[in-house]
């Protein structure tokens, strides 16, 4: 009993929910495959990105500002996070890089509470992509239409930034073999620093852009967290080609499902990272030795 | 996915003849009206839970557990300033508490009451740990807090197998005094069963007989029984469910649900989303046009959404509550409540703190009424079915299922333009009586269990 016209929608709706999905993952494993560092701050960083978006909004009224306050202030906190923190865990077990980002990740989640309290606040869409948009086969938020587009431009910003700059082959060249990047003589010290910022960025871009979309909480960022996982797990990590398939996939898993039997949308979800983890290890553009 | 675990390990080992002993004396204990027994005796009652360690020096101790993240956050903090002000006014012997509690002097029997507070998370086993510490490291004499029914069955069983009595935080599943139930829990609030009793005539009045709903129902305990009780009710009156949208606590987005909700062909969206899922839901149900085709119902209302949503979104809707603040124009306690919350915290309280704040005045009107903190004793003395004086009128528990009988409060959200001042948000439209609205109390499998 498909009714087809929803099911349009929903393969529709996966898609939005995807692009943003992967946005999100790009940055979180950009960071986990050049620094190996798994960046459980990663949710808090895209609610301070939708936090500082809408102390922008507050002051300026202009979303345009709201997105740049989001993206640079979380990109200034991830390269102080890196410079002060992070750096000094490099070396150190993978489950202290796990502890003290995590834990850095609930300070700033508290930090919010304590400021802006739990409740619930707004950021609303540009004037124009406010309101809803006939598509023929359904209506569907203009605004959610046009994180589409806007996620498209940023996936291809990061996209060229990654492979068509020097920066880019160095950061992609640190993914595959980073003691090899380091004996080449190349200040991987500061490609690390560099690339923290912009997968930070890549957060708080994800924050503010979602802002509309969602209402911000303090705890926005705990939930999308363990879904940017599954979608790194799903891609491959380290892969930025693939936090973009894994984001399709995981959007389209979550909206397809949902059609059928809502209540086991996420059961799906994880079915299918599980599947993923024993018939591909690395994910499906993953490569096997990367770190 | 979300079914409860909590093991009952049997952790008393006791003798077949301790027990017959034990049992002979309680019932000969309980053959005495609880006013006769000397006070002397009172306090020479065998151990149970915490008693009488924890009831023995001159403070006894209250354990807090409510959601300070999370979903059910904002709320959970709400709850927990009614709690604050209960505990300083039982502590100073306010004029309200002396109303609703008239032995009342200061504290409770002459103890002052001190409490500890712990984040939950809305979580059970979080709220399970933290109020094992209050019980091992400062005797709680009481439990309290939830915003999760999920929470509150855990703690029901959590008080049952310790023997310290529980009074629930926000618990609007039929499970908590239905199935759930157990000797050691009480619970203040309204729930599915009288939520759907109470607005579902009002539903039927607006929108006709016959109808199609669409429901958006949060996957625990909670949402399933509210959701049940809300299709029964309409089925009387010939409405169908074109579909029900189960969704995770806490999920991060609801386009998929509300997707299949446009395409559903209901003609009113019955949302049970609670915390900030209720007001997630609800401004993007307005992002995808909902309610351009359908109109919108809050069968169990959340405290601050209509505040939270922003604009118009609550406007024309109707909700079941537990308490709005307005209803201090007819009963003069709700006056005092309000007045007294809003002097402490500079805002009008929800029903959450108007919750928390009853079940503190209530358990101090059943102690010293009792005489006693001996948790049998405190029990029988909240079974007896006593009138007492609440926010909302006179009120009583159920010895059954220690439900409360109170009413239920219909209220209609007002458009911006109508509102009198910035926390004016709905109408008080219907108080309905609540003997009228509840089940037979075996009707959702309570058996209490014992008292010791």
């Amino acid at each position: 009993m498909i009714s087809w016209p929803n099911f349009v929608s929903q393969l529709f709706n996966g898609l939005a929910l995807g692009a943003l999905l992967a946005l999100i993952s790009s940055g979180l494993t950009i960071i986990y495959g050049t620094l190996g560092v798994l960046n459980l701050a990663h949710g808090a960083m895209f609610m301070l990105g939708g936090y500082a978006g809408y102390v922008g909004y507050q002051y300026s009224g202009s979303f345009v500002a709201a997105v740049a306050a989001g993206a640079i202030f979380v990109m200034i906190l991830g390269v102080v996070m890196e410079r002060v923190v992070i750096r000094h865990f490099y070396h150190r077990p993978n489950e202290d890089q796990l502890l003290v980002t995590f834990g850095l990740g609930i300070c700033f989640v508290e930090i919010v509470r304590l400021f802006f309290s739990s409740q619930s606040l707004s950021v609303p869409p540009p004037p124009l992509f406010q309101g809803i948009t006939n598509l023929g086969f359904m209506y569907y938020p203009t605004y959610r239409l046009a994180v589409v587009g806007i996620v498209a431009i940023a996936l291809g910003v990061l996209f060229l930034l990654l492979y068509r700059t020097r920066l880019g082959m160095i950061v992609r060249a640190g993914i595959e073999d980073s003691v090899m990047v380091d004996s080449l003589g190349i200040n991987v010290d500061r490609v690390f620093m560099v690339v923290f910022g912009i997968g930070a960025m890549a957060a708080g871009f994800a924050g503010i852009v979602n802002a509309p979309v969602v209402s911000l909480t303090p705890g926005v960022g705990d939930d999308i967290l363990v879904e940017t996982f599954v979608v790194v797990v799903i891609g491959g990590v380290g892969s930025f080609p693939g936090a973009i398939l894994g984001g399709l996939i995981a959007g389209e898993i979550i909206s397809i499902t949902s059609m059928f039997n809502p209540s086991y949308a996420y059961v799906m979800l994880f079915a299918a990272m599980t599947l993923v983890l024993v018939v591909r290890p690395h994910g499906l553009l993953g490569a096997a030795g990367r770190e | 996915m979300k079914r409860l675990m909590i093991e009952q390990p049997s952790r008393l080992a006791v003798s077949r003849r301790q027990l017959l002993q034990t049992a002979a004396g309680l019932a000969g204990a309980s053959m005495l009206p609880a006013g006769l027994m000397p006070r002397a005796f009172a306090e020479d009652r065998p151990a149970v839970g915490t008693f009488p360690a924890g009831a023995s020096g001159s403070s006894v101790f209250i354990g807090i557990t409510v959601p300070r993240t999370g979903t059910y956050a904002l709320q959970g903090e709400d709850e927990l300033k009614g709690y604050e002000l209960a505990v300083e006014h039982i502590n100073s012997g306010n004029d309200l508490i002396k109303q609703i509690s008239p032995k009342t002097t200061k504290g409770v029997l002459g103890k002052e009451v001190k409490f500890g507070v712990a984040d939950s998370a809305a979580k059970p086993n979080e709220a399970v740990q933290a109020e094992q510490r209050f019980i091992t490291e400062n005797k709680a004499i009481l439990m309290t807090g939830s915003t999760s029914s999920a929470v509150a069955v855990a703690l029901n069983k959590l008080a049952q197998r310790e023997k310290v009595l529980y009074v629930t935080g926000i618990s609007g599943s039929n499970d908590t005094t239905g199935k759930d139930c157990v000797r050691y829990g009480f619970r203040q609030c309204f729930y599915g069963q009288t939520a759907a009793a109470a607005i579902g005539p009002i539903i039927v009045k607006t929108f006709g007989k016959n109808k199609k709903a669409a429901y958006l129902t949060p996957d625990y305990t909670y949402g399933h029984t509210v959701t049940k009780s809300m299709t029964d009710y309409l089925a009387t009156a010939g409405w169908t469910t074109a579909t029900d949208q189960v969704a995770p606590l806490g999920a991060p987005d609801y386009s998929s649900y509300l997707l299949n909700i446009a395409n559903s062909g209901a003609d009113v969206l019955l949302n049970v989303n609670w915390g900030h899922d209720a007001v997630l839901s609800t401004q993007q149900a307005k992002q995808f046009g909902i309610f351009d085709k359908m109109k919108l119902v809050v069968p169990y209302q959340t405290p601050f959404l209509a505040r939270e949503a922003g604009g118009d979104l609550m406007s024309g809707v109707y909700a079941a509550t537990d308490f709005w603040w307005t209803l201090e124009d007819k009963y003069p306690l709700a006056k005092m409540f309000v007045a007294a919350f809003e002097k402490k915290y500079g805002y009008k309280p929800e029903w959450g703190a108007n919750n928390a704040y009853m079940q503190f005045a209530l358990w101090a009107e059943a102690v010293e009424h009792a005489g006693s903190f001996f948790p049998p004793d405190v029990i029988k003395s909240y079974e007896e079915g006593r009138k007492v004086q609440s926010t909302v009128g006179e009120v009583y528990f159920r010895k059954e299922d220690h439900q409360l009988v109170r009413p239920v409060i219909i209220v209609k959200g007002k458009a911006p333009k109508d509102m009198k001042n910035k926390e004016d948000y709905y109408d008080v439209v219907e108080i309905v009586p609540g003997e009228g609205l509840m089940q037979k109390p075996d009707a959702f499998g309570c058996s209490l269990g014992a008292y010791t």
